[in-house]
């Protein structure tokens, strides 16, 4: 047996972190790899597709109506969803009370203590939207994930969370051993999104793994709580799914320690690309549209 | 009162320098603006005294500011400040202490605050109380629990006046919103909850705590002054800032009582929830520890327009002055009355003066307690013959520093958040006849072979305020510098006597 891979898939929220990991973990499966997914978002919708069911019974809640973690079972928490893929949620408070990712650190050494990492290839970890405190770094952390892959879109929130995640990686990466392991942009069909894509990966030193075409097949699998590769396994969205895996899969000890650019330079990127207007483009813009409803009016 | 005296402020300087030497140079930087020699005032002849007395030096350093890491500072933080300070004493309001159990726990009656009634039942000064948070209130929020520990304190407590609700920091980081918890709650059983946001790592020392807690009193208790029941007097006051260690208050309040005045309501040793409610209907604020409480009379004094005087009961120098300046305000009755209360307490004062003063006289004293003691105490010692060499605050703001100067002689050691290097240093060059301090302190002191008593605690003795407390007061600090043990202290080989020629 090769030796455990760990994986994360970061990204901004709503961007599809969720969705591409879950296809990206099922064609994993389909290759032979045993997998456990641990879901880092208080949500607890990181492994619904592969449950083909939302998780009831997250790890905090749990441990929350047990007393403590200490009470718990690993059985009480693990599910196996489609073609064996074991699936754990962390769980977590309701928005607005407690620490979130104060439960992300528990769940997680509730895991590692009670084997829940033994006999699989890979242990994949999605955390939800941004690296807002030490509890959502803890799978950047040492002996936890050695991959990142960040999810991201031609979108400027998007790229600015991209690397701004970089930063977090960079941070941990000098002490522990985890690396950027790439890009995944899900397409949303922005302007010369590939490109901005391809660029941004070359300036933060690592590269696009990926470049998911947008389909709606995939929301349709969603709404019947299956990946594509469930869903549709012949559909050509299904096929990028198993590049994806592929790449993934082949990917293993070659990622990159980021350079993060600052916010002035991820700007002027943008600039460069056409994607954002300078004040002087936007006034002259401004200026002729003026002129243009002043010549339409009739004198 | 003692003949006027100066220190060897040159040696002081000297002893500062010697310290600051053994330090890295940025680190001495920063130090040295924490360490002083009192300087002579330069005050005109004949400029006019303030009620507070001559300006006698300058003893401003640099104060109030963050501690460095690695010095051993002794400070506390600002849930001590509010809970083991301010609020603590409150007798019939249950304190919860609320967060992980350690902050409660090991600082349970750490502080000497006497009060009367039966604990458990309508006094809950002693018990210790906290909500315990276990990971899940971390993660889940606390605000729960918080609801169900007030509504077992209520079913357990029926008597109780209150609650305060005291912040532990885990409360600042997952920020739950125990004001809200606090109002509703307080609507369901009909009685104050006090929210206090004194999480421990908000500001530089407890000094912080005390301010939060004397702005929940102004949110939380005053809000209610109105409802009060209490007949106001003419010679209504309030004693804000004594906590009664070891029975203080009730030495200060009898003095007061026989002058005529009657005390509305006593901050906050031995205080109910009443007494704090009602204080807006006063006449005067009396302020014995101003660093913890001056916020609430400043409050006070521009809400309610109520006056604020600052005394000082420590020596009977110092009671007489401010027996003279609080009957002042009330007029000439109060002032006769007040000249009756000095006169009648004369004969103790010659007694313990002719008894204690041969025994004292000379002896030198270094202190280093909190925020007020470091100068209302010195008058006392030198109401005894004594000298106060040094004298620092753990976590003095500049205005009390300004204060000093009313009190320190010239050439006295001047030292702020002093650390544990320079304290065993100063300790060990000047060698005084007594230094007063914190437990922590102690030990290292009498390892030396210097005598030492607490005097944030009173070393477990006490009262030491008023003219009963002077009695005490001078009784232990004779207990402590003559004690034979001290002369036992020597090396038996080092007398060249008996033991050394049996060991020949």
């Amino acid at each position: 047996m090769a030796a455990l891979r760990q994986i994360a898939f970061y990204g901004k929220g709503g961007i599809g972190k969720s969705t591409t990991s879950q296809n990206t973990l099922a064609a994993l499966v389909e290759m032979g790899q045993k997998i456990l997914i641990v879901g880092c978002d208080p949500k607890a919708d990181s492994t619904r597709l592969i449950l083909n069911a939302k998780a009831q019974d997250t790890v905090l809640h749990l441990a929350a109506e047990h007393g403590s973690v200490e009470d718990l079972e690993l059985e009480d928490v693990l599910k196996v969803g489609y073609k064996g893929i074991k699936c754990v949620e962390s769980g977590g408070p309701e928005p607005g009370v407690g620490c979130a990712g104060r439960g992300v650190i528990t769940s997680i050494n509730f895991l590692e203590e009670n084997g829940a990492y033994d006999d699989v290839d890979y242990v994949s970890y999605d955390v939800l939207g941004d690296v807002v405190c030490g509890g959502f770094a803890m799978p950047i952390r040492e002996n936890k994930a050695q991959e990142i892959y960040i999810v991201m879109s031609g979108e400027m929130m998007a790229l600015y969370a991209a690397n701004n995640i970089s930063r977090g990686i960079l941070k941990y990466a000098n002490t522990g051993g985890v690396r950027l392991g790439g890009l995944i942009c899900n397409e949303r069909q922005t302007d010369r999104e590939l490109d901005l894509a391809e660029a941004l990966a070359k300036r933060i030193n690592t590269k696009l793994i990926h470049f998911v075409p947008r389909d709606n097949i995939v929301q349709h699998a969603e709404l019947r709580k299956q990946t594509v590769i469930q869903y549709a396994p012949d559909s050509k969205q299904a096929e990028e799914y198993r590049q994806l895996a592929t790449k993934i899969h082949e990917n293993g000890g070659k990622g990159t320690i980021p350079t993060p650019i600052t916010m002035e330079e991820l700007e002027d990127m943008l600039l460069a690309f056409g994607i954002m207007k300078t004040d002087e483009q936007m006034i002259a813009e401004l200026a002729a549209k003026e002129a243009a409803r002043q010549a339409a009016v009739p004198a | 009162m003692s003949d006027s005296y100066e220190n060897d402020g040159k040696a002081h300087e000297q002893y500062i320098a010697e310290v600051l030497a053994q330090y890295p140079e940025k680190f001495a930087k920063r130090r040295k603006k924490h360490l002083s020699v009192a300087k002579a005032a330069e005050v005109e002849p004949d400029a006019p005294v303030g009620e507070e007395g001559p300006l006698l030096t300058e003893c401003e350093v640099k104060s109030n500011i963050k501690s460095i890491p690695g010095v051993m500072t002794i400070r506390g933080c600002a849930y001590a400040g509010s809970k083991g300070v301010v609020w603590g004493p409150v007798k019939d309001m249950v304190h919860i202490s609320h967060g992980p159990v350690g902050c409660g726990q090991y600082s349970w009656s750490q502080r000497r605050n006497y009060y009367v009634g039966t604990t458990g039942i309508d006094a809950f000064g002693t018990m210790q109380i906290t909500s315990d948070f276990q990971e899940k209130d971390i993660v889940f929020g606390g605000d729960k629990k918080l609801d169900k520990v007030i509504d077992e304190i209520e079913q357990m407590f029926p008597l109780s006046g209150g609650i305060s609700v005291q912040s532990e920091c885990p409360i600042g980081l997952i920020g739950d919103d125990i004001e809200a918890v606090s109002r509703r709650k307080g609507k369901e059983i009909g009685k104050t909850i006090v929210p206090v946001r004194c999480e421990g790592f908000r500001g530089v020392s407890q000094s912080l705590g005390h301010h939060i807690a004397n702005d929940a009193i102004r949110d939380w208790v005053l809000d209610k002054s109105a409802e009060a029941e209490w007949e106001a007097g003419p010679y209504d006051v309030n004693i804000v800032g004594d906590y009664n260690i070891g029975g203080d208050a009730w030495a200060s309040r009898r003095l007061l009582e026989e002058m005529g005045l009657r005390i509305c309501g006593n901050w906050s040793g031995d205080a109910t929830l009443a007494e704090m409610e009602r204080a807006p209907k006063a006449k005067l604020n009396l302020i014995h520890c101003y660093r913890s409480m001056n916020y609430i009379c400043r409050h006070m004094e521009e809400k309610y327009g109520i006056p604020w005087m600052e005394y000082n009961f420590f020596g009977p120098s110092q009671i007489a002055a401010s027996l003279r300046k609080i009957a002042k305000h009330f007029g000439p009755e109060i002032e006769a009355k007040a000249e009756e209360v000095i006169a009648k307490y004369q004969p103790l004062v010659d007694g313990i003066l002719e008894k204690y003063g041969p025994r004292l006289k000379g002896k030198k004293v270094m202190l280093y307690v909190g925020g007020l003691r470091p100068r209302h105490v010195m008058t006392a010692y030198e109401d005894l013959g004594m000298e106060i060499a040094g004298t620092g605050y753990e976590f003095a703001h500049n205005d009390d520093y300004q204060r000093t100067g009313h009190y320190a002689k010239p050439g006295t050691l001047i030292y702020d958040d002093v650390t544990g290097y320079e304290l065993e240093k100063f300790v060990e060059k000047i060698r005084p006849d007594l230094v007063g301090s914190g437990i922590k302190e102690k030990y290292p002191v009498q390892k030396m072979g210097i005598p030492f008593r607490q005097m944030h605690s009173w070393d477990y003795s006490g009262p030491y305020h008023g003219y009963d407390g002077f009695a005490i007061f001078a009784r232990d600090m004779d207990l402590a510098i003559n004690n034979p043990v001290w002369d036992l202290f020597d090396a038996p080989w080092t007398d060249g006597g008996e033991l050394l020629a049996a060991a020949e």
